[in-house]
């Protein structure tokens, strides 16, 4: 904290984080939404701009792109992009509901964090089982 | 005032009038994130084919290609507003000034690699 070094401030206590407190739903949740976030920001728009920049480069480009894409790691990185844009977005919409003042009650909020998980994860599966069956 | 903690030394200056700013913009842009990203998802899905060239024919038409811009102009927007919270949170020394310039430097180019692609994509490249 910066306010830690000025001289003649005291030493204060720091909020404990992560490793102190007991991980429950809305926990989980809470630090999924940064971490998919900063993973689609990261490496989603990388990819992104890859893609695009294969379009526009020609097909030898392009099937540079597919090859990559298509290889084991590729198809990693693409079905973990997919679950982190569900995780996301199911996050995201819950913090909107949070934003308004609702859903602080300890059941309702731990209820609709496991069912941003399960619903993530189904429509992660049901995406790449519709590609797959094409 | 006094001169010990961070809290201190604002207390009593009043608000900066441009707190809300950033929050206010990553909610809006997620919004919009949510709408574009799920048209691009549903988009490719409904492809024939992802192949060079159908991928080509249909991000050169009007509306994908609008809508591409739009896609990647938010999503640049947001993850701006979101890494830039997290740099926040996390960095609180001098590096912080670093970072958070290096965000915005690295957000409009990537946005602008971005658009001029699909500008050239859409007149035919």
């Amino acid at each position: 904290m910066a306010s830690a070094n000025q001289p003649g401030a005291h030493k204060r206590p720091l909020s404990p984080h992560l490793q102190i407190w007991r991980w429950g739903p809305a926990m989980l949740v809470s630090i999924l939404h940064r971490v998919t976030g900063s993973g689609l920001s990261l490496v989603g728009l990388a990819v992104l701009l890859w893609w695009l920049g294969a379009l526009v480069s020609g097909p030898e480009a392009y099937a540079t792109f597919e090859g990559v894409m298509g290889s084991p790691i590729g198809l990693f990185v693409l079905v973990g992009l997919t679950w982190a844009f569900f995780q996301h977005l199911c996050t995201g919409l819950r913090h909107f509901v949070l934003d308004i003042g609702a859903g602080y009650e300890l059941e309702t909020n731990a209820r609709w964090s496991v069912i941003t998980i399960v619903a993530s994860v189904l429509l992660t599966a049901g995406t790449w089982a519709f590609i797959l069956a094409r | 005032m006094g001169n010990g903690t961070s809290i201190g030394r604002v207390r009593g200056l009043g608000s900066a009038h441009s707190g809300a700013s950033n929050w206010l913009q990553e909610r809006f842009t997620g919004l919009a994130s949510m709408i574009v990203s799920l048209y691009l998802l549903f988009s490719l899905l409904m492809l024939p084919s992802l192949n060079y060239q159908t991928v080509k024919a249909w991000i050169s038409q009007p509306l994908p290609a609008t809508a591409m811009v739009l896609f990647v102009v938010v999503n640049f927007w947001h993850a701006r507003s979101g890494l830039r919270v997290v740099i926040e949170d996390y960095q609180h020394d001098s590096s912080k000034l670093f970072y958070l310039v290096a965000l915005d430097f690295a957000a409009i180019a990537g946005g602008a690699f971005g658009v001029l692609s699909l500008i050239r994509l859409a007149l035919g490249a």
